[in-house]
């Protein structure tokens, strides 16, 4: 049995708790031999440290990684941008010598050193490819009637010389995740664009990042779905704080959004309150309501 | 440590000159549809001089790597502009909110560190009001505060006033 170290990054534990909350229960319940990985730091985001200085970003990473190495775990990522980070940095430094040393270096500062011994895995992936769809499909409880607006996020799948996931422009694994528990998976035009916040566009450059937003959610708006379902927090925070900001210049959307761990949870039978989606920034009571009138069917 | 690499390098590294402008990449781009970023300009801009450091739509790209993605000939666009952004961070040409995103890596570990309403719904969720990482263990923030001096980090973002 595979053996995985959650990596929990920055945005799942301190703004989007009830994300890292289901994703426990998910594993749990899959039978995963799983614990956190205690004393990580940030991964530390791709878009702004990585382009500020390469070997602070995979000195940085490096340090996660070998907290992982050092208990003989894979690590598991519920971030597209910690996935990318983590991920990227952890090839990179398999397949460069000159800068493996270069990093390791650094790391002796605090006694540590990478090795290069484990893989860093995205919860999608790696339920697909690890537990598989029919292995999920037995152990859920329920089926979700709920029609959602799937967003796979860029990093999930790209680059592609870096993912072992199959296709970037025509994927079907996290559809295939999400239908088996019961959901409508709704094609929609752009469905594979970026939600904008990467890069440090959201941190530097708000105003763009809300306006590619604003572009995606009223193509999710013409697709007349029940909630948006990712499996990223950086995206989460985008869609749903982005929409309570469109809603303050007069543009409301109301599309919930939750992560697929949350879906998942919801599926074992966890109600909506467990898991957090009453804590999103948007109001999302009456989607609450409706997962809780489902949820008695 | 110099961290970054010079624009010879880019240029060579990321296959730059291969560029014919046929424009996928600007086609593909979601920031080119919203802001003043057109991708196949900025390649060229890379290519030819120098001047691309201080271009300002190098700091619009979300990273999506579709254009990276699409390019017939191969050039890896977004990794070419990301070590222009490092060349530009060394040359001190930092936003001043990233610049304030990186104090907060040196000041917490994390560069979205936790606050007193999100302790709150931690809480409510039943999870320790504190998560399991850095926040949690100071010894290994001090372990993070040590491998950023190292690299010169503070140096490089213009560090904390």
């Amino acid at each position: 049995m595979m053996k995985i170290s959650l990596f929990l990054g920055c945005l799942v534990p301190n703004r989007y708790p009830g994300i890292e909350k289901a994703t426990g229960i998910c594993l749990e319940s899959l039978g995963i031999d799983w614990k956190e990985l205690e004393g990580a730091s940030c991964c530390p985001a791709p878009g702004v440290f990585r382009s500020f200085d390469e070997p602070t970003w995979l000195a940085l990473a490096s340090r996660n990684i070998t907290l992982s190495e050092t208990d003989e775990r894979d690590v598991l990522t519920i971030c597209n941008g910690c996935y990318g980070s983590l991920a990227d940095a952890n090839l990179k430094l398999k397949n460069n010598p000159v800068l493996k040393e270069q990093t390791n270096s650094h790391l002796s500062q605090i006694g540590r050193h990478f090795d290069g011994t484990i893989d860093v895995r995205h919860i999608i992936e790696f339920l697909y490819s690890e537990i598989g769809v029919q292995k999920i499909k037995e152990t859920i409880v329920r089926q979700l009637d709920l029609k959602v607006a799937l967003h796979y996020g860029c990093h999930m799948l790209k680059p592609s010389s870096n993912r072992a996931t199959a296709s970037v422009e025509h994927p079907s694994v996290f559809d295939e995740l999400v239908e088996v528990l019961g959901c409508t998976s709704v094609d929609y035009p752009d469905k594979m664009e970026c939600c904008g916040a990467g890069g440090g566009v959201r941190s530097a450059l708000g105003e763009t990042a809300l306006a590619i937003t604003e572009h995606k959610l009223g193509k999710i708006e013409g697709a007349d779905v029940d909630c948006i379902v990712e499996a990223c927090p950086f995206c989460h925070m985008q869609f749903d704080a982005g929409q309570v900001s469109l809603a303050e210049k007069g543009r409301e959307f109301g599309i919930p959004v939750i992560h697929y761990s949350q879906l998942l949870a919801l599926s074992l039978g966890y109600s909506p309150e467990d898991v957090g989606i009453n804590l999103n920034e948007m109001d999302c009571s009456d989607f609450c309501n409706l997962l809780n009138e489902l949820k008695k069917d | 440590m110099a961290g970054a690499p010079s624009i010879e390098e880019v240029i060579e590294d990321f296959n730059v000159l291969k560029c014919m402008q046929c424009g996928v990449c600007s086609g593909s781009c979601p920031s080119g549809r919203q802001a003043s970023l057109n991708v196949r300009r900025l390649v060229r801009k890379i290519g030819r001089d120098h001047a691309a450091i201080s271009d300002e739509s190098l700091w619009m790209c979300t990273t999506c790597y579709n254009c990276q993605e699409r390019c017939p000939r191969g050039i890896a666009i977004v990794d070419a502009i990301l070590a222009v952004r490092s060349i530009a961070a060394h040359e001190g040409l930092i936003l001043e909110r990233h610049r304030q995103v990186a104090n907060l890596l040196q000041e917490h570990g994390h560069a979205v560190p936790i606050d007193d309403a999100h302790k709150e719904k931690r809480m409510q969720l039943g999870l320790n009001s504190l998560p399991s990482t850095v926040h949690s263990h100071p010894d290994d923030l001090k372990d993070v505060k040590l491998l950023l001096a190292s690299c010169g980090f503070g140096d490089i973002t213009g560090g904390k006033e």
